[in-house]
């Protein structure tokens, strides 16, 4: 009955499989592809706060706080991108985004 | 004991199941509010470990900021949310395989990690040093050993800032600003305009 480091390193790899699955399913959205990237940085942060905890080393948690540093900044200028992407277009349909001919 | 066993197991069962509902949702705006579901859950699992200060930022900076965020953008573009579903039951299939591998192997992997590998985890979880706040353990590591990384992410928000800025400015055709450098240099000989008027005449312009 006793929650150990398995358990949260288990939810933690849900997780992040929904993060990806979500990336898989959802193609053409990309809200739902940003928001997909966000859980999986969430479990990420869930991964090292865990082992932060159980190794009883504080250094886990500072870098979870640069990671939700980093995902809050890639959230703002990925919207920020879609915003103008969505001026540009008046769509946000990303699968057919050729203008650039990459 | 058995306390915080019910208190994981449902934090854990809430964000895993808020975070399908976040990809599978027909609607973004219901993707968001799951979205906040899962983290605040998550923010659940931080206090269960002892994270109280990274369980707080979660909160405040997710729920307030990124997914208040997320739900304005998802709420000011006209876009027809439906159209952008296809392919998803194209998808699906190939999407639950792959994910189902990717969960097994990560589950066996972590699982061998934590019982058995190189961190062989201690029986209690201790977010801080002995002796001190959670909070306070952060700060002392933070704030010495850290300082630069902590300065590095600072700049890293402010470049984030500048670039959303940036990106979406827009200078309107038509709006008159106040250009500080025109007024400075503004003399009299652009100012004013003497005009000679002949007597009786008036001036018509």
């Amino acid at each position: 009955m006793s929650i150990g480091l398995a358990h949260y390193l288990a939810v933690a790899a849900i997780l992040f499989t929904i993060g990806v699955f979500g990336i898989f399913v959802n193609r053409k959205n990309i809200i739902v592809i940003l928001m997909s990237i966000e859980l999986i940085l969430l479990a990420v942060n869930i991964n090292l706060v865990a082992f932060s905890s159980f190794l009883h080393d504080v250094v886990g948690q500072i870098f979870a706080m640069f990671v939700l540093t980093v995902a809050a900044a890639e959230a703002a200028v990925g919207l920020a991108i879609l915003v103008t992407f969505f001026r540009n277009r008046g769509d946000i349909a990303v699968d057919d985004a050729s203008m650039m001919k990459g | 004991m058995a306390l915080q066993a019910i208190a994981f197991y449902l934090l854990a069962t809430v964000t895993v199941v808020a975070g399908l509902c976040v990809v599978s949702s027909r609607n973004p705006v219901h993707s968001v509010l799951f979205l906040i579901l899962a983290f605040f859950s998550a923010a659940g699992l931080f206090v269960l470990l002892g994270a109280e200060f990274l369980a707080m930022l979660l909160v405040v900076v997710y729920v307030g900021a990124v997914a208040v965020l997320f739900l304005f953008v998802v709420m000011m573009l006209d876009v027809d949310f439906a159209a952008l579903r296809q392919g998803f039951a194209q998808y699906a299939p190939l999407g639950a395989i792959i994910g189902g591998f990717l969960a097994f192997e990560m589950i066996l992997v972590s699982s061998a990690v934590a019982t058995h590998g190189a961190a062989k985890a201690n029986d209690a979880p201790q977010a801080a040093t002995a002796g001190f706040s959670n909070v306070e353990s952060i700060g002392r590591v933070l704030y010495t050993d850290y300082i630069y990384f902590f300065q590095a992410a600072g700049l890293v928000l402010l470049v984030a800032m500048i670039g959303a800025i940036v990106l979406t400015l827009r200078h309107k055709p038509g709006v008159r600003r106040q250009v500080i450098a025109d007024q400075v240099a503004r003399g009299p000989k652009t100012g004013m305009r003497i005009v000679q008027i002949k007597p009786g005449e008036g001036i018509s312009e």
